[in-house]
């Protein structure tokens, strides 16, 4: 079985705690400008949306590298980013259509989400569950479950 | 070590900004931000300086867990002699801008001497400069914060600025940093202001690393954040209703100062309580709260993010303030509600959103203008003067007030005087309910004993966030006292006041302290900092800073005949509820507190005290 990364805006607060677990599992400090997920922050609406590579099958990034530097974890499905490899060219965070691959100026490569290895630390650090680890297959079982609680109710009340 | 050990100091006279290191043997005895950056303070400024003068320093201080993972760990504190109190004035925010300093690499930043113009100061990392604000002079936090983000092109960076409430001298102007959160209290914003400093724009991406022991650090980090997630106040009442879950409590209790003080229970309180705010309006079917937001690593998140109805008197043809922005906590919904007798949620609302964006504090002005209402009941002040009927209940007086002293225009000019000196002036000193010049909170010590000694003997005037005895003798946390009696109050406060001290002084949110002791904060400081944080010394660590601070007020010129109360609390008994007839009985307690801390019986602590607290005398 292979887990994603699943995010649910509607429980984020904004507290970065995922942010600094992915720059300290990374880097070793607490740094949001470091980290490979972003939550932004819509104040007009107060909606704040956790973001970060969903992992495509068919990765432009990986598709688009001129040295192969990106390559899949086989165990975790994760597009990774091979420092050694990279040439700091940036085409992937041009091919990318979502954004999430990053040129990082201090090391002159690019960096993305790599899953952690198969146990991310945003998704641990959540405290509210908005951003979790589960089932690849089945992301939209919770809504699922959701709505389907709702039809129910109504059902039994349209009964009654 | 979890200190950057770095200081900024900037000096406006020479236009520099030079880093220089910290001191660590400070740091060892005082903690951080308040603690420490109060030091820092009473061993450059005199006592006597007068507020607003250039000789005053303005210090913005983070402590050891800003920036770190421990939950809550983001906030700073702005130290000063206060404009509105001439005491030590500290005052604590969250939002992001204090992590955001500490990851740029600096513990504070210490502002002296005046500048000549109008200026802005931009921190990027190592980097520090003083930049001409001629073009956000006059602008209020929300503008000041969109134009610096835009000529920066720097969308992430964090601005804590003052609006123009800060600029016009309102003495309770505050601080505002990501436009909704405020270092609030005394009139630290208009020292800020009185230095023609605008804003400060921050972009720290060197993150926080040193911490001592960060395995042991993670870990504890972790302990702790169960212990809130766990908790019914930090784990349920706080993420969902705010601190505004406390409205409908405390006028139940019969300690909701209403009126001026006049009552200690508000009809209105559930019109203006959490769970209207979660209520659909009739009018559009929506509810005010939009959600809660968490400040920068907090897993409590008890903040409110708030849209007023767009059809309200308030707002109508004003689309400016139709988006969603920082909502009503309990101590403004209380000082901009019931303490002026108004129940329009919208019109709160509105009133707060304008104290957040020309930055000035809600509690101060909500009080100030509960006395100009009871003045005009009274018709000492008449409509004339005031440009508009102000009787309790008014939400329209309300909000007109507000958008006056935000413009510091009209009578708008005298109610940002606050109540003590607006009464003094009318000739009713009695109506002002404060403490060395400081509004009351939201709490009347009528029917919470503890909160009257909590009041008269704060070191930065009239307060609930240096002893939060309201835990104990309402929510039982962490043991339930009677708050209609006064034995063990002393002792309890003290207990409370030094124990704030030390989270104040962390970098922590006090609010964590609803489900953490010291017990939990302990393992996280000793984990990141070298030094002795273990239990017992944070205690006395507690006990110095609060030490400290008394020692400054008295230098200053304060005495014991300030720890007290406004004559209507000691002598108008309660009208309803269950503290009906009673008043608050300091005078039972202030003795007896005076000993408990190891103080002279005229309030000065004793030779011996200052010995082992290691207090110079």
């Amino acid at each position: 079985m292979m887990n994603s990364l699943h995010i649910d805006p509607s429980k984020c607060t904004g507290c970065l705690q995922c942010e600094m677990a992915c720059s300290y599992e990374n880097y070793g400090v607490f740094a949001p400008a470091k980290s490979r997920i972003k939550i932004f922050d819509f104040h007009e609406t107060g909606r704040k949306v956790p973001y970060t590579c969903t992992q495509c099958d068919e990765a432009w990034c990986m598709h688009a590298c001129p040295v192969n530097a990106i390559t899949v974890d086989r165990a975790t499905g994760a597009k990774v980013v091979n420092e050694a490899t990279c040439v700091g060219c940036k085409v992937c965070t041009i091919a990318c259509p979502f954004g999430t691959v990053n040129y990082v100026q201090d090391t002159g490569k690019v960096q993305k989400c790599d899953l952690c290895g198969g146990k991310p630390a945003c998704a641990e650090a959540c405290p509210t569950s908005a951003i979790t680890y589960i089932n690849a297959d089945w992301t939209g079982l919770d809504r699922m479950r959701m709505w389907a609680g709702k039809l129910d109710s109504q059902s039994l009340a349209g009964n009654a | 070590m979890s200190w950057a050990r770095n200081v900024l100091r900037v000096n406006f006279a020479k236009g520099t900004c030079a880093p220089e290191p910290l001191n660590m043997k400070w740091a060892g005895e005082f903690l951080g931000q308040r603690g420490l950056a109060t030091k820092y303070f009473i061993e450059e400024v005199s006592p006597k300086v007068d507020p607003l003068a250039p000789e005053n320093k303005l210090i913005f201080a983070t402590g050891p867990l800003t920036g770190t993972m421990a939950s809550t760990g983001g906030r700073y504190s702005v130290i000063t002699k206060g404009a509105l109190t001439g005491a030590i004035a500290c005052s604590n925010s969250g939002g992001y801008w204090g992590a955001e300093l500490k990851m740029a690499g600096w513990d504070m930043v210490i502002f002296e001497g005046k500048s000549p113009k109008p200026v802005y100061l931009k921190i990027e990392n190592d980097k520090a400069e003083l930049i001409d604000a001629s073009d956000i002079w006059g602008k209020t936090v929300w503008q000041t914060e969109e134009i610096l983000k835009k000529k920066h092109q720097d969308p992430q960076a964090r601005v804590s600025s003052i609006g123009r409430a800060g600029e016009t001298g309102c003495l309770y102007a505050g601080v505002i940093n990501d436009l909704h959160r405020a270092a609030g209290r005394s009139g630290v914003g208009t020292v800020m202001g009185s230095k023609n400093l605008k804003a400060i724009i921050v972009r720290g991406t060197k993150g926080v690393g040193n911490i001592r022991d960060m395995k042991g650090f993670m870990s504890a980090v972790a302990a702790g954040k169960k212990v809130l997630a766990d908790n019914a106040v930090t784990g349920q009442g706080l993420p969902k209703f705010g601190t505004q879950v406390l409205m409908n409590v405390i006028n139940e209790i019969g300690a909701l100062p209403t009126r001026n003080h006049r009552d200690i229970q508000f009809e209105g309180a559930h019109d203006i309580s959490g769970e209207a705010m979660h209520e659909k309006r009739r009018t559009d079917g929506k509810a005010n709260l939009v959600t809660n937001q968490a400040c920068f690593g907090c897993t409590i998140a008890c903040g409110r993010i708030s849209k007023i109805d767009e059809t309200h008197f308030t707002v109508i043809n004003k689309p400016q303030y139709w988006g969603a922005s920082g909502g009503l906590e309990y101590e403004a919904a209380w000082a901009l509600g019931a303490a002026n007798g108004v129940n329009d949620l919208e019109a709160l609302t509105y009133a707060n959103f304008i104290c957040n964006e020309d930055g000035f504090d809600p509690i101060s002005f909500g009080a100030t203008v509960g006395a100009v209402m009871e003045l005009y009941e009274m018709g000492v002040l008449k409509k004339e003067q005031l440009g508009i009927e102000a009787p309790f209940g008014s939400a329209k007086a309300l909000t007109y007030f507000a958008e006056m002293t935000a413009k510091g225009e009209g009578f708008g000019k005298e109610i940002g005087l606050g109540s003590k000196r607006l009464c003094e002036k009318y000739g009713h000193p009695d109506l002002s309910m404060t403490v060395k010049g400081q509004e009351f909170p939201a709490y009347d010590s009528r029917g919470i004993q503890g909160m009257g000694l909590t009041y008269a003997t704060s070191n930065r005037g009239a307060c609930h966030l240096r002893s939060y005895t309201v835990a104990s003798e309402v929510l039982g946390i962490p043991i339930k006292t009677d708050p209609l009696e006064t034995e063990g109050k002393p002792a309890l406060v003290k207990a409370f006041q030094d124990a704030t001290a030390v989270f104040d002084s962390a970098g922590i949110c006090l609010f964590t302290s609803f489900a953490w002791t010291l017990a939990d904060v302990a393992p996280q400081l000793q984990a990141a900092c070298e030094g002795d944080w273990s239990l017992d010394n944070l205690a006395v660590v507690g006990e110095r800073i609060w030490n400290l601070e008394r020692q400054f007020n008295l230098s200053a010129g304060l005495t014991a005949a300030d720890d007290k109360l406004p004559k209507r609390l000691l002598s108008e008994p309660a009208k309803t509820g269950p503290a009906k007839g009673k008043v608050n009985e300091l005078g039972k307690m202030l003795p007896e507190y005076y000993q408990v801390r190891g103080w002279s019986p005229d309030g000065r602590p004793t030779a011996e005290t200052l010995k082992r607290l290691g207090l110079p005398a």
